[in-house]
């Protein structure tokens, strides 16, 4: 589904990627672990299309078409949607004109009318309550005044209405406590799929207990140096990175 | 011909009302047909209309209006606002499209030209005939309009909606209503005065308004002004405010091809506050401007004001909010901001938040900012697949919405956020989402 090869991404002139290589196929799950500054988010950020990433060198495609050449909402249409780490506050712009354009703009990439009125309040009030949402929700401004883990349920309650093909999460566990951490859990859960694959961003073994995932990787300093099923998590929770680092120096 | 020439054939167009209404009246009336006479229109040189040059609606001939039917164009129009309903049309009340419905005790709503005797310690108490040209022409020769008098702690619940409607007539006609608001002490009200027209009205409304607040009275007024492309629109609001009362002003300026809007308010008693919002729209050629003049008369009184704006293709805005903060008005506090957004390149504003401070116990903050929209929430928009035009547009209406989300009827609200969001640029097309 998703296929980046040998990516190379530089910030301001400073390489941040350094060969980067990664698969993802349908149906699975996979965390992306590894220290500060090790380029996690820049590997999210590259493939949402966010400005300031320069790509020098490799590629990324997706169901085989060329990421890197899509517009930003091209690619969210083709299926790929990335949940901020820090969701933007967006005052003014109320959830339910955002969840109602972006479902529309992806049925009508799919050939779909737009959905109606009755319809959509049925499905979004479905969404709401799986998430732990109160309706007014609906009515505020993007994020505007809310808690993290609002926020956070926000992005997720995004993921569900649209239903991506493929979900990047970056740090979705940050700030939440473990009431939040549970429901976000939930909603990422709920969205697993044969045909839906899921990419973890993470800082923390904590997550990968709630959301377990197929496959994890150490990113470090612009590469994945080891790859593994879960169990490489509680190994890393308990020895820390260094001992992959140096594995992989050798 | 210069400004001053066309003074005569304005003064002739409106002679036949001077004479209208009781003996008092027309004294009054004569009065300021001399004021007009020497004063004239406005001209570009008066710094308070350096931006606004009317010179193109001076040249203009207006007749008086003649009563029409306009049902059908009255109820297009509606905004449905529940409670009492004036109507206007081409500026004369219609009392068969209005509801006066059932007045509380010490409430009193009245059509002006049949009543005028009723207005007599009221009319231009407030406003002076020579705040401007206009101001002169309206007292000199207003034709109809309302006085909505409340007596001490009369309190109306719903809203007293006044609908103006422009016909479009052969000859442009000059529609002049007067509208006064009197509340008495701790009395309360909403008015909201409405203007709109035919496609093809062409007509010039001159709007003079008066609000006397008493003693911890408290009023809100609504201006929205939807007039077609082709109407020239100068109105004045002038507030008088005692001890403890509360003005809240919602001014909406989408409609018009010149509209120039005038608020003035007085706080001269310790505890009187002002709140005053407004939200100008411009596309095509429209030009729009917003002047406001906040006198802190007394300490202890407090005015904020927020006033955005959008500006489209060739339109022009002008804002102006000045407050002055007088000897001895200490313990004030004055907030002023304007925030315009430029669609366009060929759009232009200016602006200026002007404070003049006499008094050195104060706490005062005004600023302006002219921008394009925040990249970081058009990112966070386009990732979930919107396109890049209509994220533009959501977040334009959003800039809007920072003032639309300050009315309080929901009619109203709902209307011209709906109003605004058809109102962008087409490739927004926002209008199936609100």
């Amino acid at each position: 589904m998703l296929e980046v090869k040998d990516l190379r991404v530089s910030v301001e002139d400073k390489e941040i990627l350094k060969g980067l290589n990664l698969t993802i196929n349908p149906g699975e799950v996979h965390a992306i672990m590894g220290p500060n500054g090790a380029g996690k988010s820049t590997l999210s950020a590259v493939i949402a299309g966010r400005d300031g990433y320069e790509v020098t060198a490799g590629s990324i495609t997706f169901e085989g078409e060329n990421v890197l050449e899509m517009e930003i909402e091209e690619r969210a249409r083709a299926g790929m949607l990335l949940g901020f780490q820090y969701p933007v506050e967006i005052p003014g712009v109320k959830n339910v004109y955002l969840l109602k354009a972006a479902l529309n703009a992806k049925r009508k990439h799919l050939g779909l009318p737009e959905i109606e009125a009755p319809e959509f309040m049925k499905l979004v009030r479905e969404k709401l309550q799986f998430m732990k949402m109160d309706n007014s929700f609906l009515h505020r401004s993007v994020n505007e005044g809310f808690s993290g883990g609002e926020k956070k349920r926000n992005e997720i309650l995004q993921m569900l209405t649209l239903e991506p093909k493929l979900a990047l999460l970056d740090e979705i566990d940050s700030g939440l406590d473990i009431d939040a951490l549970k429901v976000v859990s939930e909603g990422v859960n709920s969205l697993r799929d044969a045909g839906r694959s899921i990419v973890m961003v993470t800082h923390y073994q904590r997550l990968l207990d709630y959301i377990v995932p197929d496959h994890i990787h150490v990113l470090s300093d612009g590469k994945i140096i080891k790859s593994g099923d879960k169990s490489l998590a509680l190994e890393l929770e308990k020895r820390g990175y260094d001992w992959v680092i140096e594995e992989a120096a050798q | 011909m210069s400004l001053s020439e066309y003074t005569d054939q304005w003064l002739s167009a409106v002679m036949p009302q001077v004479s209208e209404g009781p003996g008092w009246l027309t004294d009054l009336r004569q009065g300021a047909v001399e004021q007009f006479a020497t004063q004239g229109l406005p001209h570009a040189r008066l710094e308070n209309w350096k931006y606004t040059d009317v010179k193109a609606l001076a040249k203009r001939d207006f007749s008086l209006p003649k009563k029409v039917d306009a049902a059908e164009l009255v109820a297009e129009k509606s905004l449905g606002v529940q409670g009492l309903r004036l109507v206007f049309v081409d500026g004369l009340f219609s009392p068969e499209l209005s509801d006066l419905g059932d007045l509380p005790k010490g409430v009193n709503v009245l059509p002006l030209a049949d009543n005028a005797n009723a207005a007599k310690t009221v009319l231009g108490q407030v406003a002076a005939a020579n705040f401007s040209g206009f101001t002169a022409l309206n007292l000199a020769s207003w034709q109809d309009g309302v006085l909505i008098d409340l007596a001490n702690n009369a309190v109306l619940e719903q809203p007293v909606y006044l609908q103006f409607v422009s016909t479009a007539q052969e000859n442009a006609v000059l529609i002049q209503p007067r509208i006064l608001i009197k509340a008495g002490v701790h009395a309360q009200a909403t008015v909201i005065e409405h203007y709109s027209g035919a496609e093809e009205a062409a007509s010039f409304s001159n709007v003079v308004t008066e609000v006397d607040l008493a003693d911890g009275a408290r009023i809100t007024h609504y201006k929205l002004q939807q007039e077609s492309a082709k109407q020239y629109h100068v109105a004045s609001l002038h507030v008088q405010q005692q001890r403890d009362s509360r003005f809240t002003s919602h001014n909406i300026c989408l409609g018009g091809k010149l509209a120039r809007q005038d608020i003035q308010v007085e706080l001269n008693a310790e505890g009187a506050e002002v709140y005053l919002d407004g939200l100008y729209l411009g596309n095509g050629r429209q030009h729009l401007d917003n002047h406001t003049l906040v006198n802190h008369n007394a300490p202890h009184t407090n005015s904020n004001e927020d006033y955005k704006g959008i500006l489209n293709d060739r339109s022009r805005g002008v804002f102006n909010g000045r407050a002055v903060v007088h000897r001895n008005a200490q313990k004030i506090e004055a907030h002023q901001s304007n925030a315009n957004l430029l669609l366009s390149d060929k759009a232009e504003i200016d602006t200026k938040p002007e404070l003049e401070i006499y008094a050195d116990d104060v706490k005062c903050s005004h600023g302006s900012t002219t921008g394009q929209l925040d990249e970081s929430a058009l990112f966070a928009l386009r990732s979930r697949g919107i396109d890049e035009a209509m994220a533009r547009g959501l977040l334009t209406l959003a800039f809007a919405n920072e003032v639309i989300d300050r009315i309080e009827i929901p009619e109203v609200h709902d209307q011209i956020e709906e109003a605004v969001a058809g109102r962008l640029p087409e490739k927004f097309n926002l209008k199936g989402l609100v």
